[in-house]
């Protein structure tokens, strides 16, 4: 195994900190990842020697500055398996890209009457937006079931495909049940039927390859913080000719054609749904955390991520009491905990002052909370830099707070 | 660990464990509803006001120890006292537990209340223990749903 984790964490300089006189041991990548020093770096650079307005400077820095957003662009493209380098677009995070299809795909082509298809364990960015859509336009929102492993119900979810349905949203991973989806499978479902899927790709990104052609969706989102990216950015991947057919999300500069006193005619894609300057510097940080798990290998990162997962699910067993929401045959790194007799906001403090990073709370997915009959849980997620000693301080915080709780 | 202790010491343990005075007077005549957003603790306080005096008062919900036990407390501390002691009460028990931890608490008046003052160290939390007071408030007024945001 040549995945030397004890050399990854010297990359994050955050790991070297100490919380309440402890070792930090970071576990909530979920909620939002640690930046590798060449992220660091590369925002640092650009703003130290390269930085201007991009598109639309004619001077050197200008030129610079644009090279380096495009060159992110066409990595995203290869990153996520995507034909096109127009099919990327810059957004400010996975939330924002969902609420684009909603504005420009959904409210276009969903009518009263018509139906839109999400899951029971969306995280709320990939289900409010679609509520709010069918509120506003007397359409019907209807949710796929989930049973107490936390696995999707497919037959379920292939009957509630109607011929009213117009568009399909599920996520790829997770964020509370770590449940991994038969994404190809949803899509060849949805394909059969003429239904556009978009796959919410928030917490798959960091775990495993994506090949949004092999997948066969029609949008995917991720956010660039949740990548070991810088927060501010997020991108949203969709098919060319849905894109091309689409109206813009927020207008105003940078994605126009012509403007006159009497109307405006609207840029082609990518540019018609990239209005205003954007976080340039967020994008070209997103390139550089690109580049960093490209390095690592996205294949290293996932077999480091299932072995870590193992172990954890091992050790976790020996703590009395404790229960894991969500036990999909397919998971990824992200383990929901549910102790008896101990809130998890208690847990979470008790954790705190052991130097161990949990969330806790409804980690925005209140149906799935109210699905389980739990007002909250205590989640721990493991990433790239995570390894056994995490684990162990996790453990070891969990035996005490069952002491303090006795 | 220290001010983990001093946050989870045995009376709000035990007030956690074996809430006082958990469910609904039966002569209740006031209500309110309390909810924490952020961490989904959920409360709601019912009273039975007469003639200025809450006379009994009640709590339902489901949250940590921290809103539990501070509920609990709380309901002992007003029950039988004139509602515009509770009033005073609230604004003594919120000062406490705002204040600055390097300083001395200031626990007068407080009585059994004075053991929240560990929740100094712990700011997130301090929404756990003053949401059912919030709460209280909102019922003695007029009844409804109280957010902590």
């Amino acid at each position: 195994m040549s995945y030397d984790v004890a050399a990854v964490r010297k990359d994050f300089p955050i790991l070297a900190r100490r919380v309440h006189g402890k070792p930090l041991a970071f576990l909530d990548s979920a909620a939002s990842a640690q930046k590798p020093r060449a992220v660091i770096d590369a925002m640092s650079d650009l703003y130290s020697a390269h930085y201007a307005n991009v598109h639309r400077g004619l001077y050197q820095l200008s030129l610079e500055a644009t090279d380096m957003l495009e060159a992110v662009r066409d990595k995203v493209a290869a990153f996520l398996g995507a034909g096109d380098r127009r099919e990327i677009i810059f957004v400010r995070n996975a939330t924002e890209a969902i609420n684009l299809v909603a504005y420009s795909y959904g409210r276009r082509h969903v009518q009263p009457g018509d139906e839109v298809l999400v899951t029971h364990m969306e995280h709320h960015a990939n289900f409010v937006p679609w509520q709010v859509l069918c509120e506003e336009r007397g359409a019907v929102l209807r949710v796929a079931p989930i049973d107490e492993r936390g696995v999707l119900q497919m037959d379920e979810f292939e009957k509630l495909l109607s011929p009213r349905t117009k568009l399909a949203a599920v996520a790829h991973v997770s964020n509370v049940l770590g449940t991994v989806n038969p994404v190809r499978e949803i899509a060849r479902l949805c394909r059969e039927r003429g239904v556009p899927l978009l796959v919410d790709g928030a917490q798959a990104v960091p775990h495993q390859r994506v090949d949004v052609g092999a997948l066969g969706c029609d949008f995917y989102t991720f956010s660039g913080h949740k990548l070991f990216g810088p927060s501010g950015v997020g991108v949203l991947w969709g098919r060319a000719a849905l894109l091309e057919a689409m109206p813009p999300f927020l207008t105003g500069g940078s994605m126009i054609e012509s403007v006159t006193l009497r109307g405006t005619t609207f840029a082609g894609i990518p540019q018609r749904f990239e209005a205003g300057t954007p976080d340039i510097g967020s994008i070209v940080g997103l390139g550089a955390a690109i580049d960093y798990v490209e390095q690592l290998g996205l294949d290293a990162i996932a077999a480091h991520d299932h072995e870590l997962l193992a172990y954890a699910e091992a050790r976790l067993a020996s703590v009395p009491g404790l229960r894991i929401l969500g036990t999909a045959p397919h998971k990824a790194a992200v383990i929901s905990l549910v102790m008896d007799d101990v809130h998890p906001h208690d847990l979470g403090t008790v954790l705190d002052r052991e130097g161990v990073a949990v969330r806790t709370g409804h980690h925005c997915a209140q149906p799935l909370m109210e699905r389980f009959d739990v007002p909250a849980t205590a989640r721990a997620s493991l990433a790239l830099y995570n390894d056994q000693s995490d684990v162990d301080a996790l453990v070891r915080a969990l035996h005490v707070a069952r002491e303090v709780f006795a | 660990m220290s001010e983990l202790r001093e946050l989870y010491q045995s009376v709000i343990l035990d007030h956690n464990k074996r809430p006082r005075n958990f469910g609904t007077p039966g002569d209740a005549n006031r209500h309110a509803d309390g909810y924490n957003p952020l961490c989904g603790d959920k409360l709601s306080v019912h009273v039975t006001l007469a003639d200025g005096v809450v006379k009994d008062v009640g709590f339902e919900g489901q949250g940590c120890a921290i809103s539990k036990a501070s509920a609990s407390l709380m309901t002992e501390a007003v029950k039988g006292r004139p509602a515009a002691e509770a009033e005073t009460l609230f604004r003594a028990f919120h000062g406490l537990v705002t204040s600055d931890p390097r300083g001395e608490p200031d626990t007068r008046g407080l009585g059994k209340l004075a053991v929240f003052g560990g929740v100094r160290e712990f700011p997130i939390r301090v929404k756990c223990a003053t949401l059912c007071w919030h709460t209280l408030r909102a019922a003695l007024a007029s009844g409804g749903v109280v957010s902590t945001e």
